[in-house]
């Protein structure tokens, strides 16, 4: 049986007369562990974006849920468990760690419009702050200010911002960009233990990564989705390796 | 239910709990009462004992300081530029002198109702500033003043128009404490306000809401992703300051016992403006110092070379603009933070 949880229907995105996303529908299965790749320019941060609502398509619809979300606000699909890294940090520079996270649970505790109480008040939400903090290995750092802070713990907070919104479905974009290295696994292992009704998308290029976390991915070349399959099936299809090869020759 | 999957080993748990303990800390000490805090109350008091003859400058200190606060909860925390806060002020101010002149001449009531409307005004426009970018928010607030000045004008039957509205007088202060002739009851009376306003809006600062226009500022495509309402935080916050600056100009009114058309003149907007450049914005206290400076420099000028002081003024926000932003805003970070030099990090 399939439960699909989050699904495009044709899909349109077009920056003037340049076709970012051509014709996308996706299904993505709850639980899913499904990966989006495809070369340079192929439309990957843009399908995001439009997923987020960061962007609005120009034809098309999303549905979180089997609920048609294409023309709600950013911030009311974060409320409904659809969240998001980006490919290049997007964080609070004069904010610290510390400050960062609480928000963001304080935010999906429903206590942010609290304009009496001061957030020290909220000890729970303290609490998980500094707990999902210590789990990024960013607890030593949760007081300086962000802007200051080396670039891979950057973006180690970039990923526990989207956790602390409790997602039901996360979207990573290229998570492991700019980690170190060693560091890149225990990144994805993290990722990897979301309980397993957590759907994660996931954009990377590091194939390594893709093969050992997804179980479906999806090919897209030039805004359209290419080929969708297993893992097995995608790594020896031959026209996805013509695709990487191509681009690379 | 918690995502993260319980920690199996000891020392995890004693880690988590080393953090937990120290974010309480570092959380507690993010809204504790900073050392510049109290030497500005401490000399605010110092002052009506020590300059009793400089009551009305230092009144018109306190007025033009909470005005400035009141703006800095929309530019230095939501990060929405304004040039029509003085919309809040004039209505506030001709709502002190309406209310003193017909109804009801006790000061404290007048200060709330003045705040009240103010606020509603504050509601009621802060739609127009959703959208668009700082150019046009720029424009729709300057026309936003310009049109209350104009109405102003045109109202003369209710406003006195050019002329102003005079021929009133405050009563004593919640019955009890009459205005004197040197302005002493008068500059207690708007440091009080001052310092009741800056202390409620400083509570809102540390809450999750001054965190999250906070954020509003510093990013708005992240702030909508970690579920922040953007429009609706952005209307509490201007409204908020809707309310306290028209306080402000109530003050002046009841300080004053006259309105001129004046309080709603463009000046006033872009002087408040100087204000927060000078003081820096986004910890309050930049309005306060700002407004202490300004008027300083202003005084002083102004005696010196009466007819060129506007020059002087100009020049002064040539160099701070030219000394650059980042730096004035962060200012406040090099004074001392507390009494006692002791780290706990």
């Amino acid at each position: 049986m399939s439960d699909i949880v989050l699904e495009t229907r044709h899909l349109v995105r077009r920056f003037g007369a340049f076709l970012a996303t051509n014709d996308v529908s996706l299904k993505v299965e709850r639980g899913a562990r499904h990966a989006l790749i495809g070369p340079n320019g192929a439309g990957k941060t843009t399908l995001i974006n439009l997923l987020t609502g960061v962007l609005p398509p120009s034809e098309g619809q999303v549905f979180l849920e089997g609920e048609d979300i294409t023309s709600m606000a950013s911030f009311r699909r974060v409320k409904r468990g659809l969240t998001r890294t980006f490919q290049i940090n997007q964080l609070f520079n004069e904010f610290t760690p510390l400050e960062t996270v609480a928000l963001a649970i304080a935010e999906r505790e429903g206590v942010g419009h609290n304009l009496w109480r001061s957030i020290a008040g909220y000890g729970k939400v303290v609490d998980e702050a500094a707990a999902l903090l210590a789990r990024f290995g960013l607890a030593s750092v949760m007081g300086e200010r962000t802007v200051i802070l080396p670039y891979g713990k950057q973006r180690l907070l970039e990923i526990a911002l989207a956790f602390a919104s409790k997602p039901r479905v996360l979207l990573l974009d290229e998570p492991a960009a700019g980690v170190p290295e060693d560091e890149r696994h225990e990144v994805l292992q993290i990722v990897s233990d979301l309980p397993a009704d957590v759907t994660v998308l996931l954009i990377e290029h590091d194939m390594d990564l893709v093969f050992s976390f997804a179980n479906r991915i999806s090919v897209l070349v030039a805004g359209a989705v290419f080929v969708e399959g297993t893992v097995a099936e995608i790594s020896t299809d031959p026209r996805v390796k013509a695709v990487y090869l191509g681009e690379n020759a | 239910m918690s995502v993260l999957p319980q920690e199996t080993t000891v020392s995890a748990n004693s880690s988590t709990a080393a953090a937990e303990t120290r974010a309480a800390k570092l959380m507690k000490r993010r809204s504790r009462i900073r050392f510049y805090e109290i030497i500005v109350w401490i000399a605010a008091i110092a002052a009506y004992f020590v300059l009793p003859s400089k009551m009305l400058i230092l009144t018109e200190i306190a007025i033009l300081a909470l005005f400035a606060v009141s703006l800095d909860l929309v530019l230095g925390f939501a990060g929405i530029v304004s040039l029509g806060h003085t919309a809040f002020f004039g209505l506030g101010a001709y709502v002190a002198g309406l209310l003193a002149l017909h109804f009801i001449a006790e000061p404290v009531t007048g200060l709330i109702v003045a705040g009240i409307v103010s606020g509603l005004l504050g509601l009621l426009t802060s739609f127009l500033i959703l959208r668009g970018s700082d150019l046009t928010r720029l424009m729709t607030t300057l026309g936003i003043g310009l049109m209350m000045a104009e109405i102003a004008n045109q109202m003369a039957w209710l406003t006195g128009g050019a002329d102003g509205l005079s021929g009133f007088s405050p009563g004593p202060i919640l019955g009890m404490f009459e205005f004197d002739l040197f302005g002493k009851t008068g500059y207690l009376y708007c440091v009080g306000v001052l310092f009741i306003g800056t202390m409620i809006m400083r509570r809102i600062a540390f809450s999750p809401f001054g965190l999250s226009l906070k954020a509003i500022k510093g990013n708005p495509m992240r702030s909508a992703m970690v579920a922040v309402p953007a429009r609706k935080r952005i209307v509490t916050a201007y409204t908020v300051a809707a309310i306290f600056a028209g306080m402000a100009g109530a003050l002046l009114t009841q300080t004053t016992s006259f309105v001129s058309p004046d309080v709603l003149a463009f000046h006033r907007s872009a002087d408040v403006l100087l204000v927060l450049v000078i003081g820096g914005t986004g910890y309050l206290y930049g309005g306060i110092f700002g407004a202490i400076l300004f008027t300083l420099v202003k005084d002083w000028l102004s005696v010196i070379t009466p007819q060129y002081w506007m020059f002087y003024i100009g020049l002064l926000l040539v160099i701070l603009v030219m000394i650059g932003r980042e730096r004035l805003s962060r200012w406040v970070e090099y004074l001392p933070e507390r009494f006692s030099k002791k780290e706990d990090r």
